[in-house]
This record gives C-alpha cells, sequence and structure tokens, in this order.
C-alpha cells in the first residue's frame, strides 16, 4: 500500500547540491512494522517526511493505497495526512496552551467533524490510554510518558492507516520508552502500519522488518522470521 | 484513493476556529492586550473628535434656530459672489429700504410676519447714569420672528409702523444696571435728545450670535429712524408662514423690492436655510477631516498588529507546523490567523466605543452646552476601519504562516 518508485532527495544549502536520499525503492503492505535506522545524515528523517507527505521527491514517485500522491496540491496533501497518516514526534509537540483531551481532539477539530463525534472519540482514546485524570491537564502539568501518550492518541484519532514515529522514546527514560514502544507495538494489531524511526539498534531490532540506510541509500532491508 | 466521506474538508467550524484563536490570543495576554489598546485609542480618537467636531456643528445649528425659524432677511445693497453689481456701473449708491417698503412686503400672502430692523448706538441715562448701548429699531412682531422672551410689562405695541411713539423695551441687563431692585416699567429715561417710557423688560436670555439681548434697548422703528435721522433699514426680517414657503417668499420679496425700486434689484434677500446650510456644510466637512485625522491612528494600530502578528508568525513556527503534519490545508492556517486579527480588531473596536462614549459623555459634562454625540456614521466608519485594517494587515502575517515548509517549522526554523 505504500509504495516509493526511484524516489531522490537533494536539497541545495548554499550553493552545495546535498543528496539526501537517492533512488529509493521501497514497498510496505498494511499492517507492517518497519524500523529505519541509521546514523544522523543518513536520510531516515528526510525518508520519513517523505512518507508522511510533509516534503516531496526531487525526482520519482510516491504511491499511497494505489493512488499517486507525489503532485498532490498542498491541500489535497494536507487532506491525505489528516485522513491516512499520524505523527508521533520526538519532542511530543503538543500545544502548550490546550489540555490533553483539546491536544486530542485537534485533527478532528481541524478536519471539521462534529462536536459529539468528537467528544466520543476522544473519551475513548482517554480511556484506552489511562489519561482519564489527566485529561484536563495541560502539556506541562503531564509527565514525559503522559505527553507521548497524548501525542499517539492524537496521532490515532482520525483512524490512520499509517503511523509515522520519529524517535518516538528519544525524550523518554529506557522504562517509559518501552512502555511508549509496546504501546504503538499494539496498534499494529488493528491494522495500522508503523514506521519508527530511531538511532537506537536495541529499538529497531524490535520491528519485524527493518530497514538500515547510509548515506541516502538503503543498506539493507530484511525480514526478520523468527 | 478512496475518498473520506465522513466528512467535508476545509470545513473546520467557525466556532471552532474562533475558539482556537481567542486560545491562541489568550496565550499570550500582553502582546493581546497592547494589541487592543492600539486598536481601541484609535477608535475612542475618532469617535470623540467626530464627537466634538458633531457638536460644535450642532450648536451652531442650534443657535441659529434660536434666531427664529423660517427665516427670510432682506438686507439693503446687491451682494455678487461673481460679476459687477448694477450699483457699480451706474456709480449708484443703493437706496434704502424704507418703512413705505416694508408694508409693502406686509402685504405678500406667504409672509407671516414682518420686522423691520434698524441698529445704532446711543446714551441712554436716567438720572446722572449714563450708559452706551445699543438701540434696535422694530415694530412689535420682532418679539415673535426672533424668539425673544419678555419679562415684564409688555412689548411694542401693534399698529401703525409710522407712528413713532416714545416708548421702549429694555434688556434685563440693562435694566439691572439703571434700576437695580427698582421698579423699571413704567419710569422716564432719556434716550440721545428724546424721552422713553419704559414699557417692558426683557427675559435674561444671554448670547445669541454674538448680540447680547441683555445689553439692547428696543424702541419703535419710526422713533429709532428719528433718532438716528436715517429712512434705511438695517435689515428687515421676514418670517414666512412655513418652510415650504421659504423659496416663495424670497422670489416675491424680491419682486416687491425690484418693482418699488424702478425695476432695480438693489437688495439682497437671504434665507436663513442657506446660512444653515453653509454653515453646516462647512462644520460637517470639518467633522470628517478631525475624523479622518484620528483614523490615521487606526491605521497605525493596524501596522502595529501586522508587526505583532510577525513575531507570533515567528514564535509559533513550531505549532504551524504541526497543525499542517495534522493536515491543516494552506488555506485553513491562514483563516486561523484572520481570525485573530478579526477578534483583536473587534475587541479592541468595542473597547474604543465604549471609551470613546465615555469620553464624549465626560466632555459633555464639562461643557454642558456643546451637544457632543459622536454621529452614527463615525462609529460605523471607526468600527469599520478598525475590522478591516486589523485583518488588511494580517494578510501578509497569515500568508507567511500558511507557506512555511511544515519540516522547518517542525524543527523550529
Amino acid at each position: 500500500m505504500i509504495e516509493l518508485q526511484n524516489v531522490s532527495r537533494t536539497f541545495t544549502v548554499g550553493d552545495q547540491q546535498v543528496t539526501a536520499l537517492r533512488d529509493i525503492n521501497m514497498k510496505l503492505g498494511a499492517g507492517e512494522y518497519l524500523s529505519i535506522m541509521g546514523p544522523s545524515g543518513s536520510g531516515k528523517s528526510t525518508m520519513l517526511n517523505l512518507l508522511g507527505l510533509l516534503d516531496r521527491p526531487s525526482t520519482g514517485a510516491y504511491l499511497l493505497d494505489g493512488g499517486n500522491v507525489t503532485d498532490l496540491s498542498d491541500a489535497q496533501q494536507a487532506k491525505v495526512r489528516s485522513e491516512k497518516i499520524g505523527f508521533v514526534f520526538q519532542s511530543f509537540h503538543l500545544v502548550p496552551r490546550l489540555t490533553a483531551a483539546q491536544n486530542i481532539e485537534l485533527p478532528m477539530m481541524l478536519a471539521g467533524i462534529p462536536v459529539e463525534v468528537r467528544k466520543q472519540r476522544v473519551a475513548e482514546l482517554i480511556a484506552s490510554y489511562g489519561l482519564r485524570e489527566r485529561a484536563d491537564h495541560r502539556p506541562d502539568q503531564l509527565s514525559g510518558g503522559q505527553r507521548q501518550r497524548v501525542a499517539i492518541a492524537r496521532a490515532t484519532v482520525m483512524k490512520p492507516s499509517v503511523l509515522l514515529a520519529d524517535e518516538p522514546t528519544g525524550n523518554l527514560d529506557r522504562t517509559t520508552g518501552w512502555e511508549v514502544l509496546k504501546l504503538l507495538e499494539q496498534l499494529i494489531e488493528s491494522g495500522i502500519t508503523l514506521v519508527i524511526v530511531t538511532h537506537d539498534a536495541e529499538i529497531g531490532a524490535r520491528a519485524k522488518r527493518q530497514i538500515q540506510m547510509l548515506d541516502g541509500a538503503i543498506l539493507y532491508d530484511e525480514q526478520r522470521t523468527s | 484513493m478512496t475518498s473520506n466521506a465522513r466528512h467535508k474538508f476545509l470545513a473546520m467550524k467557525l466556532t471552532d476556529t474562533l475558539q482556537f484563536a481567542s486560545g491562541s490570543l489568550r496565550g499570550s495576554p500582553t502582546r493581546t492586550l497592547l494589541m487592543m489598546l492600539a486598536m481601541s485609542i484609535g477608535v475612542a480618537a475618532v469617535v470623540i473628535l467626530t464627537a466634538l467636531g458633531e457638536g460644535a456643528r450642532r450648536y451652531v445649528v442650534n443657535q441659529f434656530s434660536s434666531l427664529g425659524t423660517n427665516l427670510v432677511i432682506v438686507l439693503p445693497g446687491r451682494t455678487e459672489t461673481a460679476g459687477i453689481g448694477p450699483g457699480m456701473m451706474t456709480g449708484q449708491t443703493p437706496r434704502d429700504i424704507t418703512l413705505d417698503d416694508v408694508q409693502a412686503l406686509m402685504q405678500s400672502p406667504s409672509i407671516k410676519r414682518v420686522a423691520p430692523l434698524t441698529v445704532g448706538s446711543a446714551t441712554l441715562s436716567l438720572d446722572a447714569l449714563n450708559r452706551d448701548v445699543v438701540v434696535a429699531g422694530s415694530t412689535s412682531a420682532l418679539l415673535e420672528v426672533r424668539h425673544m422672551t419678555l419679562g415684564l410689562g409688555r412689548f411694542l405695541p401693534a399698529g401703525d409702523i409710522q407712528e413713532s411713539a416714545s416708548v421702549c423695551v429694555l434688556g434685563n441687563g440693562i435694566t439691572r444696571e439703571l434700576f437695580g431692585t427698582k421698579q423699571a416699567v413704567g419710569q422716564w429715561v432719556r434716550l440721545g435728545d428724546r424721552r422713553f417710557r419704559v414699557i417692558g423688560v426683557l427675559a435674561s436670555q444671554g448670547e445669541s450670535m454674538g448680540l447680547r439681548t441683555d445689553d439692547l434697548v428696543i424702541v419703535p422703528v419710526a422713533s429709532s429712524l428719528q433718532l438716528f435721522n436715517t429712512s434705511g433699514m438695517f435689515r428687515v426680517l421676514l418670517e414666512a408662514k412655513n418652510r415650504d414657503v421659504i423659496e416663495q417668499v424670497k422670489t416675491e420679496a424680491e419682486a416687491i423690492m425690484v418693482s418699488r425700486h424702478s425695476g432695480e434689484r438693489d437688495v439682497t434677500v437671504i434665507t436663513q436655510d442657506a446660512v444653515l446650510a453653509t454653515f453646516d456644510r462647512i462644520l460637517s466637512a470639518l467633522t470628517m477631516a478631525v475624523g479622518g485625522i484620528a483614523a490615521i491612528s487606526l491605521a497605525v494600530a493596524g501596522v502595529l498588529i501586522m508587526n505583532v502578528m510577525l513575531i507570533a508568525v515567528a514564535q509559533r513556527v513550531k505549532e504551524i507546523g504541526l497543525l499542517k503534519a495534522l493536515g491543516s490545508p494552506p488555506e485553513q492556517i491562514r483563516a486561523l490567523f484572520f481570525a485573530e486579527a478579526a477578534l483583536l480588531s473587534s475587541v479592541g473596536s468595542l473597547a474604543g466605543l465604549v471609551l470613546g462614549y465615555a469620553g464624549a459623555f465626560v466632555i459633555g459634562q464639562i461643557y454642558p452646552s456643546l451637544p457632543v454625540t459622536p454621529p452614527w456614521w463615525a462609529v460605523l466608519a471607526a468600527c469599520g476601519t478598525a475590522l478591516s485594517t486589523g485583518i488588511l494587515f494580517s494578510v501578509w502575517p497569515a500568508r507567511r504562516a500558511a507557506r512555511l515548509d511544515p519540516v522547518a517549522a517542525l524543527a523550529g526554523r
């Protein structure tokens, strides 16, 4: 359902051309669990941004659910992001003035979904992520783990088909990190495609499919059999 | 690609938009308050200044109305704004308006009252007390025509205007100075070389268009002509039967005077309305000019809003990146910033209106004779300008926000 065809991405830095991704070919099926690993500057974040339609490839095509989304307008790509893609960031990116519940509700509000539908869906998520006592707290009153749980709830509130997580445990201690990771992995059971970008080999190793990147190219792409 | 039929896209609800926008405004209260302050000072300035201008206009209109209603004034001599008058060609001085002319004017059917008016200066004396006064010569009609009020006694007697009775009516101030607490009515006073009996005293009226009726002595018109040894009127005041016949009275008066002065147009007939309209135009223009100057402060407030909005975009770059990642299209981000600007300007204008009306009220308390009320058009214009500058000056910041690259924005760059 996700397919990258000969995708390259070059940036112009000053008067130099920097190639962040070169000629990437990749297919990813629904419900897959993929980790993208590599040292910094290897292109893993660029890859994630391309998959999330936050960035456009310089050349090549991106097919999502069989449709070519490469050349869609900004507004059309925004619609695809709203409906199909969820993001989890290393630094949570919660809106500081909104409560946990309001942060979770935000994507639905932006999409213009009726209030009753929103409230019900948010209530479900708050319950299933164990945030009931924290629903009316602002992000600065939440612990790191709670913040990331709010962020995951927000990323899944629109029931996306793909969840893109960029170093989701990067700002968390080890124990909390594992909890968050387990939470993400549980989502796969509901049919979501999970892509985790990390430089932590231990975390990356948990994924069924692992891609190792170096200098903008895929070094290896292997499927864990066990 | 399957389309999601659950909702129509881009249909973020208006209430949500406003709520989100007001949330972000409340997120930085100092900045928001300062911007509203600038906006409200601008609106208040427009309201107060136009209220003052409008007050001045109404004050002048009231003063004019107090002179009398439906007035048409005949003056000797021809005043032309352009061209050369007939008197200049023939070398003649204009003919006087005589008492016979006044009597002829009285025949016109559209004229309700005719009050001739002569003005001169003489010394009024009672025993050893002397005082220089303005003497007006007129008829019994003057009381109604000029809306004067009698305090004591009676006014000039009605009857033949050619009769030079030796009676006079004194202004309130002059009476107090001359007689103190003593009874004035019935006493004899000397005016120039003639003795007059006081038959009435005017009520205190204060100043009306520069002429203090308090210091006035009114005598029958024929007496005043003898007193000052002239035959011409200073003015003839005509009161039209009603508002609709004012123009008719003007034409008739002109026609009568032309026919009596052997075909020569040597008088000027002006209507009170025309004079009033001129003052009205001048003062309205003044009010608008003052309002316009005040509106400049609104434009300044607009620039301030733009500046602060640009800072807000820079400070909230991560939030904008997040909104984009969550599927907010560029139009929606623009709309959110517009909503902020609209909220700011409308709350600012409301505060400005309250401030402006309060200011106008205070000025009204300090100068009770000035009817300070902001005109409705100025209030609308002030709010309109505030709203449109607010939104106009947010176009650039909103566009900048909408155009941010989501990847860079999320990274806070």
